[in-house]
């Protein structure tokens, strides 16, 4: 009993480790994916930023970081879920499974390796934000509380992504996934405050998951724009941002694991 | 009596509404290659499958290496290697570190993990591109490291799915060559392959399978009698020369010939080729008739499914496709 879960310790090192050398021989795809959040601040920073409106004023760039930060976790989801799907349609999955290893070891070394992944981009991100003048305001302990709920996000966003990747089983038809969701991910608080949007909208915006994280980091960092809303939910973003990701994990969770079993069908 | 390192009994496996598994029943003898033979959609991949533990069946039974596949899976993953039908790298890593990644993952320290690797490297001629994504490498080689991950517990059993479709004969040979050293050393070979000549060059016996059945099992000589062994095909010089040359061929094979008078073509049945080789040349020269070719060809496998089922290999597929 002891030795399995010695090995099931070593076998998720081992997967952890290969996706980490992949950030080691190729750079690009580290270059790549940072580029990504950096792409926004200065997209939404500086060229959008300059029409932009905060509700009860105060600088744009302090409004938006949070909203990056959280489109950051939430982008993950496309990533975990081409890895997946590669693996799959490369046969790599299939002799992971004819291997004597610990089973569980192919999805916690998944798990491990894109937290770790995610942490690193979201401090760049954080970094990035105190280059272009964001901070937080409100005391390092209400920062790091922040940065978990932001964790928890990604949490979340990985059995999303990890289900979608066993389903889809390409990376090709991953990224057509990946175009349908990612405008999910952009109807959010994070560029433009839901009171400002057409009702309907705004509605969806409050609702969907990523804005209780984005509101919660506002708040929780000291930003502008946290707590504006007079809607329930805009006025719980703390609480929500607990809710969200621990009901989504929820479902999504056992849904990969069945999945994965399916996958001896 | 040999020991069994793979026993399949009434193995049946359907998708939906197609029957990949109908029934299969396959005994292969420890330290033996066993070929399974078949047209696309026979279901060599999904026997594969199932006997390494990645498909479960819908019924019968099967034991790999003295355990169950059903019952004890890790034990038989413990036990086998797999190449299965795509090349299962990391596109990302290199060669080195994929065969370090997989030995860490049959529980090789690191330390052994990656001399194992070295070794591995050495010989299937990687050495050069051990430090080279898998991404850069050629077809050929790619086979080479996909097969060299699934030799890093020296198996007991070893599965290869079509271990050589898209490489070249010398890739071919050299696949060749490793399995022989393997089997050498007291491994078990289960070997899927469309080429019959693959099968006849590796293989200790046969099953040739056909809508997820075995329709005929036996060592490829024996195989290959069914179908009326090698032919050979004469063609002389002269169109006047045909029918002496018909009656020596006769004569020499010991049966009766077919012949192509426009194309100056007599073929023949050799049971025994290079006996019959042989006295077709002497009775060639003993009539005084030149030839101006003279080949010896072994039935394929077009020609065993003929033989078989009544119908060429690749109209199945068209047929199942109507069907379906
Ligand atoms: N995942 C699947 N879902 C549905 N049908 C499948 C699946 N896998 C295989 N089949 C069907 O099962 C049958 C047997 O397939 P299998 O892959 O075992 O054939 P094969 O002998 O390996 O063929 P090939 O020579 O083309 O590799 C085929 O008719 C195939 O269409
Ligand atoms: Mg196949």
């Amino acid at each position: 009993m002891i030795a399995r879960l010695q090995w099931s310790v070593y076998d998720t090192w081992t997967i952890t480790r290969r996706d980490l050398l992949t950030w080691i021989i190729s750079p690009v795809r580290v270059i790549g994916e940072l580029a990504f959040p950096i792409m926004f601040v200065l997209l939404f920073g500086y060229v959008f930023g300059s029409g932009m409106v905060v509700p009860g004023g105060g600088d744009y760039r302090d409004f938006l970081m949070p909203g990056i930060f959280a489109m950051t976790m939430a982008f993950g989801i496309g990533n975990t879920m081409t890895v997946v799907a590669t693996d799959i349609e490369r046969g790599v999955m299939d002799r992971f499974r004819s291997l004597p290893m610990a089973p569980s070891a192919i999805v916690t070394g998944r798990c491990t390796a894109d937290m770790i992944n995610s942490f690193a981009g979201l401090l760049i991100t954080i970094g990035c934000g105190l280059v272009v003048g964001w901070s937080w305001h409100d005391g390092l302990g209400n920062a790091l509380l922040a940065v978990a709920l932001l964790l928890l996000l990604r949490f979340a966003c990985l059995w999303v992504g990890i289900y979608l990747g066993l389903i889809v089983g390409s990376p090709e038809a991953a990224g057509s996934v990946w175009g349908l969701l990612f405008p999910v991910t952009m109807v959010t608080s994070a560029f433009v405050a839901p009171e400002l949007m057409p009702n309907w909208l705004g509605f969806l915006a409050e609702w969907n998951p990523l804005s209780s994280t984005v509101g919660a980091a506002r708040e929780l960092f000291g930003n502008v724009g946290a707590n504006t809303a007079d809607s329930w939910i805009g006025s719980h973003a703390v609480l929500m941002a607990v809710v969200w990701p621990v009901v989504i994990s929820a479902i999504f969770l056992p849904l990969s694991v069945r999945r994965y079993q399916r996958l001896s069908r | 009596m040999d020991e069994l390192a793979i026993v399949a009994d009434g193995l049946r496996k359907r998708y939906r509404d197609t029957v990949a598994l109908d029934g299969l029943d396959l005994a292969v003898p420890e330290g033996t290659v066993c070929g399974l033979l078949g047209p696309n959609g026979a279901g060599k991949t999904t026997a594969v499958r199932v006997l390494a533990t990645l498909l479960r069946m819908d019924s019968g039974r099967a034991r790999v290496a003295g355990c169950d596949v059903v019952s004890e899976p890790r034990a038989v993953r413990a036990r086998i290697g797999l190449t299965s039908q795509h090349d299962a790298v990391d596109d990302v890593l290199t060669g080195r570190q994929n065969l370090e990644m997989f030995g860490r993952l049959h529980h090789l320290s690191p330390r052994a993990a990656r001399q194992r690797a070295d070794e591995l490297l050495e010989r299937f001629g990687l050495t050069e591109a051990a430090l080279r994504p898998a991404k850069k490498y050629s077809g050929g080689m790619r086979r080479r490291l996909d097969l060299a991950a699934s030799f890093i517990r020296a198996p007991r059993v070893l599965f290869l799915d079509e271990p050589t479709t898209g490489q070249d004969p010398r890739n071919r040979n050299e696949v060749w060559d490793v399995v022989r050293t393997l089997v050498s050393e007291g491994t078990t070979v289960l070997l899927t392959t469309h080429y019959l000549d693959e099968a006849d060059q590796l293989a200790d016996s046969i099953s040739v399978i056909d809508r997820g059945r075995v329709i005929a099992a036996g060592t490829p000589a024996e195989l290959k009698a069914r179908v009326g062994g090698s032919q050979i095909d004469v063609v002389v010089a002269a169109e006047s020369d045909v029918s002496v040359a018909a009656t020596a061929i006769e004569l020499a094979c010991g049966g009766s010939p077919s012949v192509d008078a426009l194309a100056r073509r007599i073929t023949a049945p050799a049971a025994e080729p290079v006996a019959a080789l042989s006295a077709v040349l002497r009775g060639l020269e003993d009539v005084g008739v030149t030839a101006e070719d003279v080949a010896l060809r072994r039935p394929t496998l077009d020609e065993v499914f003929l033989q078989l089922t009544g119908r060429p290999a690749a109209e199945k597929t068209a047929s199942e496709e109507v069907a379906a």
